[in-house]
């Protein structure tokens, strides 16, 4: 035990030591403090969550690449082989979308029933409930990044390079997704406690929301016209996943500022024409408006929070 | 001293649902089917622990001790009220609930240590401690899920006291292990006293109290009904418990008994060691009642001595005043004040009648043995 005063343990007076207070409604500054004050806890469940989900298969996280891999070759397959979109080098296109709605979609399937499942824990042990679910972004993170990964080979591979000059833009991107993200999780945690339904309805929302997302298709290429034509253009891009995967697209996807494309001597918009000022602003404001949408969401699940004990 | 715990004004209420309609559907069609009930789990609690202050909470099943505790270690927000907290609090509530069962020990060491609030660095530092402590040193890269529940609970125990809390809390978490590992735990709970560490000690075992605690507070149907020392905490929850039986007797014969005082036939408690006595115990009953007398013998830092056996010594107490004659042969005590609880028990042992430090004995004792007891040993060489 000796050898536990020198690494850092305070013994000594604990007049100076901070207090904490625990009491009916924590302020969102505390709530934010106890966050940060706890990370180590987060980024311990993240991995532990990692290891448990491939603790006995053999091939590991290999298995967080195959499936998206899957998915992509299926897409793939149905859209640019048989139903010839005409988008050239789709697999690109669809990855450079898909890395952003599988951790989209993964942290939130996740997160929807987390405090549910980890009752036993949550009743027991004191900590920041909202870590939980912030665990299940964290895991699906890890996962966006070997993605990223495997996406940036594949960019090696095909000797296709991506819009270097947009590259700065990408970090901003991320933040938006995260934060978007992480709210939704968030809160949805919390709401699944009340009304276990939530579960369910989630992946039904999450498909809808998925082909509400210029993934599998481009906007501009297939319904930006006729929306136009209804003035109802700005409805769709009130989707936030929609300038997120349009970045990505632009990033790693689009080689030059070029926004068209030539296929059999035609001539296609795949993504709007945005400057890239245009892409800077609308990022910038993204992360702006997601960061007010996070402190909303650590507030509502303040608020729910409260009767968990009695609903568990 | 600095306080380490501040309670002060803590209320908690529960709501209790008496149909449970979680599904949406049920919500949507039925909003205000069933009926919700709100119970008062805690009311209105205050008090302060110090540095350097080892605290019982005594309360029996319900009484809201561990809602209490909950509360204290952050699991749970009080309705009203607040809670103020100084140093690192390691809680032994529910040992081994944070552990993840497909995780290897030394995994969840690891990830329990996060959960208590301590950085990687620290729990490498204290690594080799923790594992010594609870004895798995072979198992340590085992999944938890193939460890017994007696592996499980040490390595939890073992966390939680090797982390070095300021503030450590104990939820009738001691009975578990076997006796040696019992005795391991309650060591290193005198070792915190004596490092001036604080302790929050919740039991139903008036004992343990009386063994480890400076002061005890009682909680009854989630008020605090005393705050004070051991002895005088340990009166209070005792008449609860008692108001409590009277009032579940299901004959619906009360028993209105009460201890009112002990006697010596010389007038005084002083004995020397060795020598005989005997005392009266004086009852008063309202009616006749058939049970069985018990008397506790503890020293003044509360160690018990001796407790009777109840079962051979049956007693009838006739309406009105009842003598009950206590004789102790040879008191083998060294000197020392020693404080005796007397009391009337039924055949399931529930207390019927009690009467805390009824008497307190004087030992006077010439010899040269120390402790408490004189055994008289005698040395032949061979």
């Amino acid at each position: 035990m000796s050898d536990a005063s020198t690494a850092g343990f305070h013994r000594g007076s604990l007049d100076d030591a901070p207090v904490r207070v625990v009491s009916a409604r924590a302020n969102l500054r505390t709530r934010l403090t106890n966050l940060w004050a706890r990370r180590e806890l987060l980024s311990s469940l993240v991995f532990s969550d990692i290891r448990i989900k491939y603790k006995d298969s053999a091939l590991g996280l290999f298995w967080s690449m195959l499936a998206p891999a899957l998915t992509l070759a299926i897409y793939d397959l149905v859209f640019s082989v048989i139903l010839k979109n005409g988008i050239p080098n789709f697999a690109l296109y669809l990855f450079s979308g898909l890395v952003v709605w599988n951790l989209f979609q993964n942290a939130i399937n996740m997160a929807t029933g987390v405090i549910v499942d980890r009752a036993g824990l949550v009743k027991k042990v004191s900590f920041p409930r909202e870590i939980l679910a912030l665990a299940n972004v964290g895991a699906a993170v890890i996962y966006f990044a070997i993605q990223l990964a495997v996406l940036c080979l594949f960019l090696v591979i095909l000797g296709h390079a991506p819009a270097w000059n947009y590259l700065w833009i990408l970090p901003f991107s991320f933040v938006a997704l995260y934060l978007l993200t992480a709210s939704i999780a968030i809160v949805m945690s919390a709401i699944t406690v009340y009304l276990r339904d939530m579960r369910h309805l989630m992946e039904v929302v999450l498909q809808l929301w998925f082909w509400m997302s210029p993934v599998v298709y481009s906007y501009e290429k297939t319904i930006a016209a006729p929306l136009h034509a209804h003035g109802i253009a700005w409805a769709y891009f009130l989707n936030p996943v929609t300038l997120i995967i349009m970045t990505f697209q632009r990033i790693f996807y689009v080689q030059t500022s070029v926004m068209s494309t030539v296929t059999n001597g035609g001539i296609i918009n795949i993504l709007p024409k945005w400057p890239m000022s245009t892409y800077f602003y609308l990022n910038v404001s993204m992360v702006a408006l997601m960061a007010a949408l996070f402190l909303l969401a650590l507030t509502i699940f303040g608020r729910l929070e409260g009767n968990f004990e009695s609903e568990l | 001293m600095t306080t380490v715990i501040d309670v002060e004004g803590v209320s908690k209420k529960f709501k209790i649902h008496h149909e449970r309609n979680q599904s949406l559907k049920e919500r949507l069609l039925h909003p205000r089917s069933g009926t919700t009930e709100v119970f008062d789990a805690l009311t209105d609690i205050n008090f302060r622990v110090s540095t350097n202050e080892t605290v019982g909470i005594l309360g029996h099943n319900g009484s809201g001790k561990s809602t209490l505790l909950k509360c204290i270690c952050g699991v749970l927000q009080p309705t009203s009220g607040e809670i103020r907290l100084r140093g690192n609090l390691a809680a032994l509530l529910e040992l081994g609930a944070g552990f993840q069962t497909e995780l290897s020990g030394r995994d969840n060491v690891y990830l329990y240590g996060a959960m208590l609030g301590f950085s990687k660095k620290m729990v490498d530092a204290i690594f080799d401690d923790i594992v010594a402590f609870s004895e798995i040193e072979h198992f340590i890269d085992t999944q938890v899920k193939f460890y017994s529940s007696g592996m499980y609970v040490r390595l939890a125990f073992a966390v939680a006291v090797n982390v070095n809390p300021d503030i450590l809390v104990v939820d009738e978490v001691l009975a578990v292990g076997d006796e040696r590992f019992q005795a391991k735990c309650i060591d290193r709970i005198r070792t915190f006293q004596e490092e001036g560490r604080s302790i929050l000690l919740v039991t139903h075992q008036a004992d343990q109290v009386r063994a480890l605690c400076d002061r005890a507070i009682v909680l009854d149907a989630g008020r605090m009904v005393a705050n004070g020392p051991v002895q005088e905490s340990l009166r209070i929850f005792r008449e609860h418990l008692l108001e409590d039986a009277v009032e579940l007797d299901r004959t619906g014969a009360q028993v209105d008994m009460s201890i009112d005082s002990v006697t010596t036939r010389s007038g005084s408690f002083d004995v020397r060691s060795g020598a005989g006595m005997s005392f009266d115990v004086n009852i008063t009953t309202h009616s006749a009642y058939s049970g069985y007398f018990m008397m506790e013998v503890f020293t003044r830092s509360g160690l018990l001595v001796s407790r009777s056996d109840a079962q051979r010594s049956p007693v009838n107490l006739r309406p009105g005043s009842n003598s009950v004659g206590v004789d102790l042969p040879q008191i083998p005590l060294l000197d020392g004040v020693y404080d005796v609880n007397v009391g009337i028990v039924d055949h399931h042992g529930t207390v019927i009648a009690w009467r805390e430090r009824a008497a307190s004995i004087q030992v006077t004792y010439d010899g040269r043995e120390g402790g408490i007891v004189e055994l008289g040993a005698s040395i032949r060489q061979q």
